[in-house]
């Protein structure tokens, strides 16, 4: 069989920072898709949310999130969103938080489930880890990504994100 | 998870009607990490966890330790000298097509012969009647190669149509 996991698109932010990362056109070849996503968020605070829209639309989003926050493990849930951490302004200088997100069958005709693994290690206060399970309560093959902040506000320069396709054939 | 020329799929299946498992097997081992990627719903029965056996070994060999949140309630457990591999465990597979779950499994090492092996488990079911996202290591207790895996909701529960299960291999070179 064929070596599968291949990149589709990738983006990396600009000087003056970005309001969204945009994957448009997303070809239904693959199986999954999988996001490596690098982000620090212009908001005044430690630690701020990324969130996540298919096919433009930010109906019928959901997640339940288990969040690490260094002194406290916790759980909560959003019926609105799907999201997870992302390092803000105030925390330590030049750090960038991971997130790993997973959609399995993103082209198919059902509902679509979705991973995310996020971290946001500063190596001070207010540095979260988040596991969550999301849900786009949608049928439609997924032909757009956008990612954005919780809070409106930009991904600062050097934030990166990178699109893969996995096949399983 | 690696990317490149080395992530190989070795067997995928869609589930085509209800059925109680799924067994990959004739697994070569000329990998060295397996991932398993998995995505559905039950037939019938709600909140059946996901599990799986290996090299047909339903002795008590396997172990478990998660780290769950239900949306209200973060929580750990552990489950020792059991008989499967918990692919989740606080979180259960919905019956509903409104309510697709996903699991992305980590099998380290599965080729070699000398030490025990470690499957690293993560389960998403964001809703339904036991919704959760989890984080669980198990260990097999045994020092074979891993030359299969069966996977099936436990205690009884069938897989529904359109149920997606794909094992691919990762070679470090």
């Amino acid at each position: 069989m064929a070596n599968t996991f291949e990149l589709i698109a990738s983006s990396t932010v600009g000087s003056g920072g970005a309001s969204s990362i945009d994957f448009t056109s997303i070809p239904s070849t693959y199986t999954d898709l999988a996001i490596y996503l690098s982000a620090r968020q212009s908001r005044s605070e430690l630690v701020s949310n990324t969130r996540i829209e298919f096919n433009g639309s930010s109906a019928n989003l959901s997640c339940r999130y288990l969040q690490g926050t260094g002194s406290a493990a916790v759980s909560s849930s959003s019926a609105s969103y799907l999201f997870a951490a992302s390092p803000a302004n105030t925390a330590t200088a030049n750090t960038f938080g991971n997130s790993f997100i997973y959609i399995p069958n993103y082209a198919g005709s059902t509902y679509k489930s979705v991973s995310w693994d996020a971290v946001t290690e500063t190596n001070a206060t207010g540095a979260e880890a988040y596991l969550v399970a999301g849900l786009w309560s949608n049928t439609a093959a997924i032909t757009s990504v956008k990612l954005l902040s919780l809070s409106s506000d930009n991904f600062m320069q050097y934030s990166t994100a990178y699109l893969y396709g996995v096949k399983n054939a | 998870m690696a990317a490149g020329s080395t992530y190989t799929p070795i067997a995928t299946t869609t589930i085509g009607s209800t059925t109680a498992s799924y067994t990959f097997s004739s697994i070569p081992s000329t990998y060295t990490d397996l991932v398993l990627i998995c995505s559905g719903y039950g037939a019938s029965v709600d909140g059946n966890v996901f599990v799986c056996q290996v090299n047909g070994d339903t002795g008590t060999n396997y172990s478990t330790t998660r780290l769950s949140g239900n949306g209200t309630t973060a929580s750990s457990g552990r489950r020792t000298s059991v008989t499967r591999a918990f692919l989740s465990d606080a979180s259960g597979l919905p019956n509903s097509s409104s309510q697709i779950s996903n699991y992305i499994v980590n099998f380290m090492n599965y080729s070699n012969t000398t030490t025990y092996k470690t499957i690293i488990s993560r389960a998403n079911v964001a809703s339904g009647t036991y919704p959760a996202t989890e984080a669980l290591v198990n260990l097999w207790r045994n020092t074979a190669a891993i030359n299969e895996i069966k996977v099936f909701p436990d205690p009884s529960e069938n897989f529904a149509a359109g149920f997606t299960l794909t094992l691919y291999g990762i070679a470090a070179a």
